[in-house]
């Protein structure tokens, strides 16, 4: 697999956080682990996740939230979707 | 809206004495802010039911932020509807506190548009703190802070809003510029400041001296003290003239040097500085005849924090002396390199002195590429973790 965008990364975190919502709360760490296992270490690395998570935060898709530690989570309206 | 004062007994009992009291402060904002009213109401009735009826936590903020504001809801709203949402902000304070009586007028000013109008200055962190915001009023708010030059500081599993002491701005033992250090760190590191992604909070303090006026030895993950690597400045004439005006040297200093290090014979003072621990208490005494000695920089250390899950941890030493000149990289290498371990195999809420303690500090420092050194103290004279493998195997050799 060649190396994966920006976009695509923050996609595939999207739905991981679409597919675990009200079930596992997820760290900003615990995506970027998820992605380097999806991807491969040769493709992905902790920098390119960053920017990721920062495209998920900036175009509203995600929000951070904090219970007993910082999470990233769907924002209220999409609650339903997961 | 809740329009009538409420009876506050309880509450009336905090403004007895000659003491500030900060019920008296909220009384003054509640004769024109609601929410004020509804803090009074709902803290009365906390202390009545002798349990907090304040809630934290959950799903708000400003939009790309994750850190800076703290969710707060009553679990009473129908009797106290104007505080059902009482958000806080953490305002990012400038490098030591240093503010003209304009920007004040203009902070109070934008929260009494946008809030409760009740702050606190300055939090245990060092933010200013905004108490009491309405969720529809977090977006205009910082709209507004940010159009005048603020931002908001950290919250939750972030780097958290760096403080610094008033450093060289106004002390003399400043062994370096903190409010600089301070305001570089800060500027550096928006991204993890505002974006959380650690395991938990990680503090920056700066402190000018040994002193430690920000606590940082016992509150932050990183801890810069200033500090000097040659001799004390001693001005003679000025010691025999504490001493002339009644300053027991042998006694106040001598005595109470933790090392011993000091002796004075009457007419001189010598000092062993081989053996100083540089604890400023001679400094201390005697202001105008001792100052710290000319080569400065800072010692860095790390893993303090205050208790709130396990104990309490005061910091080790890391790094014992660094020259403290922009851009500092030596400071962010080392930051960075305690986040990437940290970030990956930390648990949730783990600090990193905690951290420290579950991997063990020889194993830590193997992974972010330090070499350990005696000088790598817990405190002076201590050093309880580091084993030296070539001793060791020299010992099972022997
Ligand atoms: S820590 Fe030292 S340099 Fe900073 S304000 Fe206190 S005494 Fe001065
Ligand atoms: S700074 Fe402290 S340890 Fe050093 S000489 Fe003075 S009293 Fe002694």
């Amino acid at each position: 697999m060649g190396q994966p965008t920006v976009d695509e990364v923050a996609n595939a975190m999207f739905d991981l956080v679409k597919a675990t919502h009200g079930k596992k709360n997820l760290k900003a760490m615990d995506l970027t682990k998820a992605m380097i296992e999806k991807f491969g270490a040769d493709a992905v690395d902790k920098k390119l996740c960053k920017l990721a998570i920062r495209q998920l935060i900036d175009s509203g898709r995600c929000i951070y939230s904090y219970f007993g530690g910082s999470f990233i989570t769907l924002p209220p309206e999409n609650e339903g979707g997961g | 809206m809740s329009e009538k004062k409420r009876a506050t007994p309880l509450l009336d009992e905090l403004k007895k004495g000659p003491w500030p009291s900060f019920v008296r402060e909220i009384e003054k904002s509640a004769e024109t802010n609601a929410m004020a009213r509804d803090t009074l109401g709902q803290v009365e009735r906390s202390y009545e039911d002798k349990i907090s009826h304040w809630k934290h936590g959950g799903l708000v903020g400003v939009m790309g932020y994750g850190g800076g504001i703290i969710g707060r809801y009553s679990d009473l709203p129908e009797e106290y509807p104007e505080v059902a949402a009482f958000h806080t902000y953490r305002v990012n304070q400038p490098s030591g506190w240093f503010y003209t009586s304009d920007i004040l007028r203009t902070l109070c000013d934008i929260w009494e548009r946008h809030g409760s109008g009740l702050t606190n200055m300055h939090g245990s962190t060092g933010d200013i703190i905004f108490l009491g915001s309405k969720t529809e009023e977090l977006e205009p708010c910082f709209r507004d802070l940010t159009e005048h030059g603020f931002d908001l500081g950290g919250s939750g599993s972030d780097v958290r809003t760096p403080s610094a002491c008033v450093g060289p701005a106004r002390c003399e033992w400043a062994c370096y510029d903190t409010l600089d250090a301070c305001n570089d760190i800060t500027h550096t590191y928006q991204d993890e400041l505002h974006r959380p992604a650690f395991p938990y909070k990680f503090k920056f303090k700066f402190s000018g001296c040994p002193n430690d006026c920000v606590a940082s030895i016992a509150r932050s993950d990183m801890s810069v003290i200033g500090v000097w690597k040659d001799n004390i400045q001693i001005d003679q004439e000025k010691v025999r003239e504490y001493a002339a005006n009644g300053t027991d040297i042998e006694h106040e200093v001598c005595q109470m040097c933790p090392t011993q290090c000091m002796a004075w014979d009457g007419t001189k003072l010598t000092i062993d500085n081989a053996n100083c621990v540089k604890c400023m208490h001679c400094i201390n005494v005697m202001p105008k005849a001792l100052r710290p000695g000319k080569e400065r920089g800072a010692t860095i250390l790390i893993g303090a924090k205050a208790p709130i899950i396990g104990g309490a941890l005061l910091a080790t030493v890391f790094v014992p002396f660094l020259e403290m000149k922009p851009p500092y990289d030596d400071i962010k290498e080392l930051a960075e390199a305690i986040w990437d371990f940290w970030g990956e195999y930390g648990k949730n809420r783990e600090r990193v002195g905690e951290f420290i303690q579950r991997v063990g500090l020889g194993n830590f420092l193997e992974e972010i590429g330090l070499d350990p050194i005696p000088e790598m103290v817990a405190h002076p004279r201590t050093n309880p973790y580091i084993f030296f493998e070539d001793e060791l195997e020299e010992e099972e050799d022997a």
